[in-house]
């Protein structure tokens, strides 16, 4: 909302700089996003009010013309272009070298005076946008009549407007009264509410005009009045800058007062041609099914049972709360109007507004929450204005169907509960000041209570806790101490899954990878190159209704696609090693219920490896180096897994392994299928794990499988046999891993597989280096062999193997 | 015996010139063969003919043998030390490397700036004695809104724009993506039969919002909420401020501006002194000129939500708060663009 300085002035003291009010403001009330000054750059000697004493023609232009007008100081001629020119205007006149706006291009530049068609001129004669003010250059401004001649322009147009973002709840902080209101309260200032004086001189308002509500749950007041004897025409000029700071377009006298009104008080109002309503009645109620009506922008709209309509004897006539209709328009023609001011239920006017999609200044009020008593107050705010401005005859009366009426509410505040909310202590004489200042009646019972009767305008008040706030935020919450929770600590709750989430990141971390977060939503088509067909969880993922891109419109079931397209990303920035991982979650769908978010730690690597220079240029990582990966943070969390061949969509089949811990799966490892990784731009060899944080974390010990040191030293010895070449090597390091045999235990790592000359066709060798180890004695070789022998002849039973000749 | 000892004494000076005149560990070890060998070293054989010297001269003879044997063993001691440390000096000078050539590449792995961030703000908390919980980020409307007291068509659900799952439920849509962590406030309360309540709970939030340097639709939140007897807004001020502190640097100073969240009661919006411009700086781009940083939403948890969480709101209070992870990231480090962080790009993601 536009706040004039200026206009605000007219109902509260200012004197605060406008810096520092500006931070009052926002301290206290609502958010000051900027201020504009107007007139900052019009000097005050070059650019005054003057007034039009002559209008000629010009000798030697039919679109030009010559006017005479008084500076104050002197009788001067200039040149002006200006259909609006009329003699006795009052106007901004600017001397040679004024700092102005050009009025073609709208760039900052300096008058500089020369002949126009053979004319010399004394000055210029302004439009708005040669001002500043605003983009009008149809003609000249013209001033309000009666402004002095001769002073400085920015002393009767300067002002300053500030931008202020409201609240939610706050519909009377976009009125001007509502918001001097709050300045008062804020600086000790006194409110000066307008006049809403007027002398109904007309016929009796009930023989005119009847009103009913018949949906009196969505609207609660109606409220109307006819006034006589108007004639259309513009407003008077002060209404109109006003309008126009504002940010609203002047239209005629009749809609700018209601406008007008509504800017100050906060209450939209509406006026009717009174001799466009049919049957000189008016009915709020439901709108028929189908029913439609050609709003004022001259869209033709239709409703649903639900939204309330304004009708006359006949059929709709407005939208109530949101836009008029366009048959009952106040017009050039138009000499009675009947004006409507109304309170609808917020709820239902934001309904309607969201679902025509038509949030106009009016609904942003009312769906705001206005109090009822407002609609009374600018009717006589808007009569006043209308006997005052338009010289109307107001008819005696004002109907009031009033359904909705309620008494003013009335809350208990216990003094003890602003301490505890607060913290501090606020002493009556400043609960009831700032109470008092912003409307409230407060009266203290003695000891330590408050009964507070809040002002109709302030619907949002209704518990103690609201006057809290006005009292808190008035008083200024910079009082506030800053100190420290009290009391005892809640019970802790384990949470082992995000514990092992992030001890996860933090080992991905230590072996190299860089963790990377992406968007959690994808497309199917993304989803559909790393899920199985046959996975109908997956491949049914969650879709948004209205995703802020395509390529953002379904909530991803794997991590896996995402993570291939950030590799792709960066391998287009850059050659060598990547090795990247997000932990997320996979949104499996869930019939009827909220999706299962499943923590998934994804990894992806590729490229060269690290070779002695920052080039890349080490041999390409390979599926040894994500399973390696796999391994390291098994084994830092006191597990090993069990890795078995698999088959997996988007994987390549032969390179790629599932893993388990205890009995269950707990992720996979493999190099993703060329074809996908195709599918992703990336043409060189890519591999993926993942590890399944939930599934993983229940197998894991609740502590590390400690054992004390042995006091004894290790009998180190080499094994290579032979196995069929099918026999997988982890089956037979397993086995070596496992074997026990008097009080021995074994360590053993595989450290070659060979195929080749010397090994029989169909055959393999592999080298174990085993570690003996007695927790009870220093072994001797021949104990070390005899136990060697053992692990030899049980190679021999369960995979066929031999010793390695 | 002075023939002998005078024989000894040549003997020795002709080992140690021979001894002076090796250079390196094969020579050393050539001398020691010649000299003192098991077998047949000049010195071994001296001491092997003692049987044939006259017994009462055995014992001079053995010992002035025995020691000129000692001597030498020390001098070729010494001697290999000299060498050793002649080659080290050797490697020192002439293999001298360029130790400005670069170091070998090893693979470094970081945390994400949001990862580090979040982590940095849950620790400041934990450290006041906040518990971290997590909750759903497809959420139920009624959790995100109608609980947090943001009933349908209220003009307060403009300052969320929502996405929607796209998933009938008795002919409704029901599903969102949760636009704050608040729902948790609801959830921990739900499950927490008794006050105290005081935890953090991070995730990922989403808004319908076109994305520019300061929007993202997608984004990560910490939300606050304490809740028990004698939970005063001073404490909000109190707890708020040491994280601040803990983010920004000792010096901070903090403020609270009103403002309006429909599930507290009073509302606040918290800033932070800038420490950029330290409030003096017209043109500075963080806090534009204001001297003020806006950086988190605040206040104390409406009555209505303590009392539908089954607590007695005329005895306990509560306050809770809302972080956006990626504006204190933005803030501590002078990122200038938010779509930084979800693009993913390893020249942001290695600078941190």
């Amino acid at each position: 909302m536009k706040i004039s300085l200026n206009w605000l002035r007219e109902y509260v003291d200012v004197r605060l700089p406008i810096e520092e009010l500006a931070r009052r403001i926002t301290d206290a009330v609502a958010e000051v996003e900027g201020w504009r000054t107007i007139g900052e750059m019009w000097d005050p000697a070059l650019v005054r009010v003057a007034k039009v004493v002559a209008v000629d023609p010009h000798p030697n232009a039919d679109r030009l013309r010559l006017a005479t007008v008084d500076t104050g100081e002197r009788t001067v001629q200039v040149v002006c272009g200006a259909p609006n020119l009329a003699v006795g205007q009052t106007v901004a006149f600017a001397s040679e070298g004024a700092r102005l706006f050009d009025g073609h291009t709208g760039e900052p530049t300096r008058l500089k005076l020369r002949p126009i068609r053979g004319v010399e001129s004394a000055g210029m004669v302004l439009s708005e946008r040669e001002l500043g003010l605003s983009d009008e250059h149809e003609g000249i401004l013209v001033l309000p009549e009666g402004t002095p001649v001769g002073v400085p322009l920015a002393d009767v147009l300067g002002d300053v407007i500030l931008e202020v973002s409201t609240w939610a709840n706050r519909a009377d902080l976009l009125g001007m009264v509502g918001f001097a209101r709050e300045v008062a309260a804020l600086t000790g200032g006194v409110l000066r509410e307008p006049s809403r004086e007027f002398t109904a001189s007309g016929p009796a308002v009930d023989g005119l005009v009847s009103v009913s509500i018949e949906a009196p749950d969505l609207c609660r007041r109606f409220t109307a009045s006819v006034i006589e004897g108007i004639t259309i025409g513009p407003s008077p000029a002060w209404m109109q800058e006003r309008l126009r700071k504002a940010g609203m377009r002047p239209i005629n006298n009749v809609v700018d007062i209601t406008n007008y009104v509504m800017l100050e008080t906060g209450q939209p109002l509406h006026a009717f041609d009174y001799d466009l309503v049919r049957g000189k009645r008016i009915v709020a109620r439901r709108a028929r099914p189908g029913e439609r009506l050609v709003t004022l922008d001259g869209v033709e709209r239709e409703f649903d049972g639900e939204m309330l309509l304004i009708c006359d004897g006949e059929g709709p006539v407005g939208v109530a709360g949101v836009m008029g209709g366009g048959n009952s328009e106040v017009n050039d023609g138009t000499t009675r109007v009947l004006l409507e001011v109304a309170n609808f239920r917020a709820g239902s006017i934001r309904r309607t507004s969201t679902l025509l999609k038509l949030r106009t200044e009016a609904s942003l009020r009312f769906e705001k929450g206005l109090g009822p008593e407002m609609a009374m107050y600018a009717q006589q705010r808007a009569l006043h204005l209308f006997e005052t401005v338009c010289g109307g005859r107001i008819a005696s009366g004002i109907v009031d169907v009033y359904p909705g009426k309620e008494p003013p509410r009335t809350i208990v505040l216990e003094a003890a509960r602003i301490a505890q909310v607060l913290g501090i202590e606020v002493p009556v004489e400043d609960v009831r000041r700032i109470l008092g200042d912003l409307g409230f009646i407060v009266h203290h019972v003695p000891p330590a209570k408050y009964s507070v009767q809040v002002p109709s305008w302030r619907p949002d008040v209704e518990i103690p806790d609201d006057l809290v706030e006005e009292i808190g935020r008035i008083y200024g919450y910079d009082r506030l101490p800053a100190t420290m929770l009290r009391g005892t600590l809640p019970a802790p709750e384990a949470n082992p899954v995000m514990s092992l989430r992030e001890r996860l990141r933090d080992l991905a971390v230590a072996l190299g990878f860089q963790e990377v977060i992406n968007y959690t939503l994808t497309t199917r088509e993304k989803l559909a190159l790393v899920t199985d067909p046959l996975d109908t969880v997956r491949r049914n993922p969650l879709g948004v209704v209205n995703p802020v891109a395509a390529q953002h419109a379904y909530l991803r079931t794997s991590l896996r696609a995402s993570a291939l397209e950030s590799y792709a990303a960066n391998r287009r920035q850059a050659e060598g090693p990547l090795r990247l991982f997000e932990i997320g979650f996979e949104y499996l769908p869930v019939e009827g219920d909220l999706p299962i978010e499943r923590p998934v730690l994804c990894a992806v690597l590729g490229g060269s490896r690290e070779g002695r220079w920052h080039v890349g240029g080490g041999e390409a990582l390979d599926f040894f180096d994500a399973k390696g990966a796999v391994e390291a943070m098994l084994g830092a969390l006191g597990v090993r897994g069990t890795f078995t061949a698999a088959e997996e969509h988007g994987l390549l089949p032969g390179h790629t392994a599932k893993f388990g811990v205890g009995s269950e799966m707990a992720g996979i490892v493999g190099q993703v299928h060329p074809e996908t990784a195709a599918a992703f731009d990336i043409e060189e060899p890519v591999f993926l794990f993942e590890v399944w944080v939930e599934d993983l974390v229940r197998h894991l010990p609740e502590r590390p499988p400690y054992q004390a040191l042995s006091r004894y030293p290790a009998v180190r010895m080499d094994l290579a046999v032979v196995v069929d070449a099918s026999v997988p090597a982890g089956a037979v390091l397993e086995l070596a891993r496992s074997h026990r045999s008097q009080g021995v235990t074994t360590r053993a790592e595989l450290f070659d597989e060979y195929r080749g000359p010397g090994v029989p066709e169909g055959k393999k060798s592999l080298a174990l280096r085993l570690w003996f180890r007695a927790d009870d004695r220093t072994l001797t070789d021949e104990e070390a062999l005899k136990v060697r022998q053992g692990l030899l002849a049980r190679l021999g039973r369960e995979f066929g193997a031999e010793l390695r000749g | 015996m002075t023939t002998e000892t005078g024989s000894l004494a040549r003997l020795e000076a002709e080992a140690l010139a021979a001894l002076e005149a090796a250079a390196d560990d094969a020579a050393l070890d050539r001398w020691r063969a010649e000299w003192l060998g098991r077998q047949d070293g000049r010195v071994t054989v001296l001491l092997r003919g003692i049987r044939e010297v006259a017994p009462e001269e055995r014992a001079a003879y053995g010992a002035a043998v025995n020691a000129l044997k000692q001597t030498l063993e020390e001098r070729l001691e010494e001697r290999r030390q000299a060498l050793k440390r002649a080659e080290l000096e050797r490697l020192a000078r002439e293999g001298a490397i360029d130790v400005t050539l670069p170091g070998r590449p090893q693979p470094l792995g970081r945390l994400h700036p949001i990862t580090r961030t979040l982590r940095d703000c849950l620790d400041a908390f934990r450290a006041m004695g906040f518990r971290v919980a997590e909750g759903p980020e497809v959420e139920w409307d009624r959790y995100n809104f109608d609980a947090a007291r943001i009933p349908e068509d209220h003009p307060a659900r403009d300052m969320w724009d929502t996405i929607w799952v796209n998933t009938l439920i008795d002919g409704k849509r029901r599903m969102l993506l949760r636009t704050h962590t608040t729902p948790n406030q609801i959830r921990v309360m739900e499950r927490t039969p008794q006050p105290p309540v005081r935890v953090v709970v991070p995730g990922k939030c989403y808004r319908q919002e076109a994305t520019d340097a300061t929007h993202e639709w997608m984004l990560t939140q910490i939300e606050g909420l304490a809740v028990d007897e004698g939970v005063r807004m001073s404490d909000l001020k109190g707890v708020l401020y040491e994280w601040a502190r803990a983010m920004f640097g000792t010096d901070r100073r903090i403020i609270f501006h009103h403002s309006y969240f429909p599930f507290v009661e009073p509302g606040v919006e918290m800033a932070i002194d800038c420490f950029i411009c330290r409030g003096d700086g017209r043109q500075c781009h963080t806090c534009h000129g204001t001297g003020w940083i806006e950086i988190l939403g605040a206040g104390m948890v409406h009555p209505e939500i303590i009392d539908n969480a089954g607590y007695d709101s005329s005895r306990v209070t509560g306050f809770a708060f809302g972080i956006g992870v990626e504006r204190v990231a933005m803030l501590r480090w002078g990122i200038e663009d938010i779509r930084h962080f979800y693009s993913n790009d390893l020249r942001f993601l290695g600078q941190f």
